[in-house]
């Protein structure tokens, strides 16, 4: 997906997953030090912690796999 | 596909559903610059009226696949089959199976040769070469009216699902989605809204993915949820054909021969290998063997959706202690309907961030659907219409920036539909039966148009004519006359649904008889003429140098049995 040197979707992808893991994983630190009053079903679980980690992961893969530079097809 | 059920018809002025924390405002702003960012980094890669409108023909089998089935997934699709799910229970997944993988396998493994080969830029193109003008025009003005009043229909929709579950002003919606649409589709084409299409489908996954986890964790898993539903509600809400014998047998007042046949061969075939919404993105793959691949691959993601779609609304009926209601009961009651089954199930078990990852994942299918009906408009209307009728022999430049003004007209045509849709809700009501008047009989026409080289010029445009008018007068009757029901879906217990089956069969019966009584008195095109365009007249390029797992045939056949599996362990 590279044309004339451009950028691969999956670098946007990336970039935009790396951005939201770090925003719900750090919502979720915060909700853990200071629960919240009316907690959703299943809190107990700290979902925001776990998606936010994952997302953050996919996109530091995605971002280091698709930089700008690295010839990949 | 164009078959959203019970659409949203919601209370304007009721208290909003849910309310967003400012770090859910924020995820929400950063999709929607992420998705313009696209849309001004690709500008300068869309020179060329076959990178605008073709995407330069470039695409790899995995982004063309995702984007063909991302295009689907948007308008009212995610929510709207989480309320079917809700009322009708598993029936409703009958739409992402039976509704599209056949047809989908279908598109990958016979008719993509012919389409790529042929070097057409659309599926109206496909008809010119193959039929001629006449049958160009008939389907490229039918394509092109249907396209933007579907887009307007999906738009007021959209708007008024983020007035009612998040209290926004409907103008704004409107406004803020459409045009952001219309600037990341004028900049960079279809490139643009392919590569947002593959972005949208890969957030509307992850927002919405939460929701099934944690729901199968309350119910228990799967064997809890089905003991919880059959705990609280009477009917049988989690197999897929064992009640489909008899109309009065289950919720949705189908039989199964509607289910099959005019679901699973006409409506579904009709949409997946003739609607140019989703041919489109297969058509910008980079060679035959990806375009092939492409709705193959689609085909596996099309088949996971309803673990996101459906079971939300079936573990909705387990975990919910309110029990959902139909729109007019909640109207008058204040209780809340069917079609907030998925907000409310977000809200459940989705806090401060994850929340807005969920209404992004909402925006986000809204916004992918709107760009697939933009972008296929504009290279309708510019090739199909415009250079074919209007203009002829203008520079590639003059027809990309044809193009880039179309797609802003299509967006403010879709958002004065809107707004008429505003002003006369039951336009709602006609537009849903839109789908089966025009797609229909195109597939009849197609069809016999790339496997019958016999058909003649004549007999596509006849058919084709004959098809669409058989299935507006179908159902004026049936308006006029509620009686004929029984005639048109052979059952005066069919429901809306039911019917628009039938008439999509019928319709398409009367395309194909036509097509092959005018092709047999008429003269056919020599077969030289054929060449690219038919199969029998048409030298495929031969797979045997490719190894097993690398050709569509074989991914095709994993796909059906997959399929089969499916069907069997939910029956």
């Amino acid at each position: 997906m590279h044309r004339g040197g451009r950028i691969s979707i999956w670098l946007f992808i990336g970039t935009l997953l790396l951005v939201y893991g770090v925003t719900i994983l750090g919502s979720g630190l915060y909700e853990l030090a200071n629960p919240p009053a009316n907690p959703t079903v299943l809190a107990q679980y700290h979902a925001p912690i776990w998606w936010g980690a994952l997302l953050l992961i996919m996109g530091l893969v995605y971002t280091i796999a698709f930089r700008p530079g690295r010839k990949r097809q | 596909m164009n078959h959203t059920p019970a659409i949203l018809i919601l209370e304007a002025g009721k208290q909003s559903l849910l309310s967003l924390a400012p770090v859910d405002l924020a995820i929400i702003a950063m999709y929607f610059l992420a998705v313009l960012g696209i849309g001004f980094y690709l500008k300068r890669f869309a020179k060329s009226g076959e990178d605008f409108f073709l995407a330069g023909r470039e695409m790899t089998a995995w982004i063309a696949g995702l984007s063909f089935v991302a295009a689907n997934l948007g308008s009212l699709e995610l929510m709207g089959w989480a309320a079917a799910a809700y009322q009708y229970g598993i029936l409703a997944t009958h739409w992402y199976w039976v509704g599209a993988i056949p047809a989908m396998l279908f598109l990958g493994v016979v008719m993509m040769p012919f389409y790529y080969i042929s070097k057409t830029h659309s599926v109206p193109g496909y008809l010119q070469l193959r039929f001629g003008e006449p049958s160009r025009a008939l389907s490229a003005v039918s394509f092109a009216f249907m396209t933007v009043l579907m887009s307007g229909i999906n738009m007021y929709s959209m708007a008024l699902v983020m007035k009612v579950v998040l209290g926004w002003d409907i103008h704004f919606s409107i406004w803020v989605s459409s045009i952001t649409v219309a600037v990341y589709v004028a900049l960079g084409g279809l490139l643009s809204a392919i590569f947002n299409e593959v972005l949208q489908f890969v957030l509307i996954w992850l927002g919405a993915l939460l929701i099934p986890i944690l729901g199968l964790i309350e119910a228990g898993g799967w064997d809890g949820m089905v003991q919880k539903i059959s705990e609280r509600f009477q009917g049988d809400y989690t197999h897929l054909w064992s009640t489909m014998g008899d109309f009065g047998n289950n919720p949705m007042g189908i039989h199964w021969t509607g289910i099959v046949l005019g679901l699973g061969w006409v409506i579904s075939f009709g949409y997946w290998n003739t609607d140019f919404l989703v041919v489109q993105r297969v058509l910008a793959a980079k060679d035959l063997r990806s375009a092939r691949m492409a709705p193959i691959i689609g085909s596996f993601f099309k088949m996971a959706v309803p673990f996101i779609v459906i079971v939300p609304g079936l573990l909705a009926l387990a975990v919910l202690p309110i029990k959902l209601v139909p729109e007019s009961q909640a109207l008058a009651t204040g209780g809340h309907s069917y079609n907030e089954v998925l907000p409310i199930m977000l809200a459940r078990y989705c806090g401060p961030g994850l929340l807005g990852l969920g209404i992004t994942a909402l925006i986000a299918g809204f916004m992918s659907g709107m760009a697939g009906n933009v972008s296929a408009f504009a290279t309708v209307w510019t090739y199909d219409i415009y250079r074919a009728f209007m203009r002829k022999g203008a520079s590639d430049q003059h027809y990309v920036s044809m193009g880039r003004w179309c797609t802003i007209l299509g967006v403010l045509v879709s958002i004065g539909t809107a707004y008429l849709v505003m002003s006369f809700a039951s336009i709602m009501d006609y537009v849903q039966a839109l789908f089966s008047f025009f797609i229909a009989p195109l597939f009849g026409t197609v069809l016999l148009g790339m496997l019958w080289k016999r058909a003649t010029p004549a007999g596509g445009f006849w058919g084709l004519l004959t098809g669409t008018v058989a299935s507006i007068g179908m159902w004026a009757w049936v308006k006029i006359d509620p009686t004929a029901l029984r005639y048109i879906a052979l059952s005066d217990k069919a429901k809306d649904m039911a019917e628009n089956m039938y008439r999509a069969l019928w319709s398409w019966l009367a395309c194909v008889i036509v097509t092959v009584i005018v092709s047999y008195m008429t003269k056919p095109k020599p077969a030289a003429e054929l060449n690219g365009l038919v199969y029998g007249c048409t030298e495929l390029p031969s797979e045997a140098d490719v190894p097993l797992y690398k050709r569509p045939v074989f991914w095709a056949a994993i796909s059906a049995t997959v399929f089969l599996a499916l069907q069997i362990i939910f029956w």
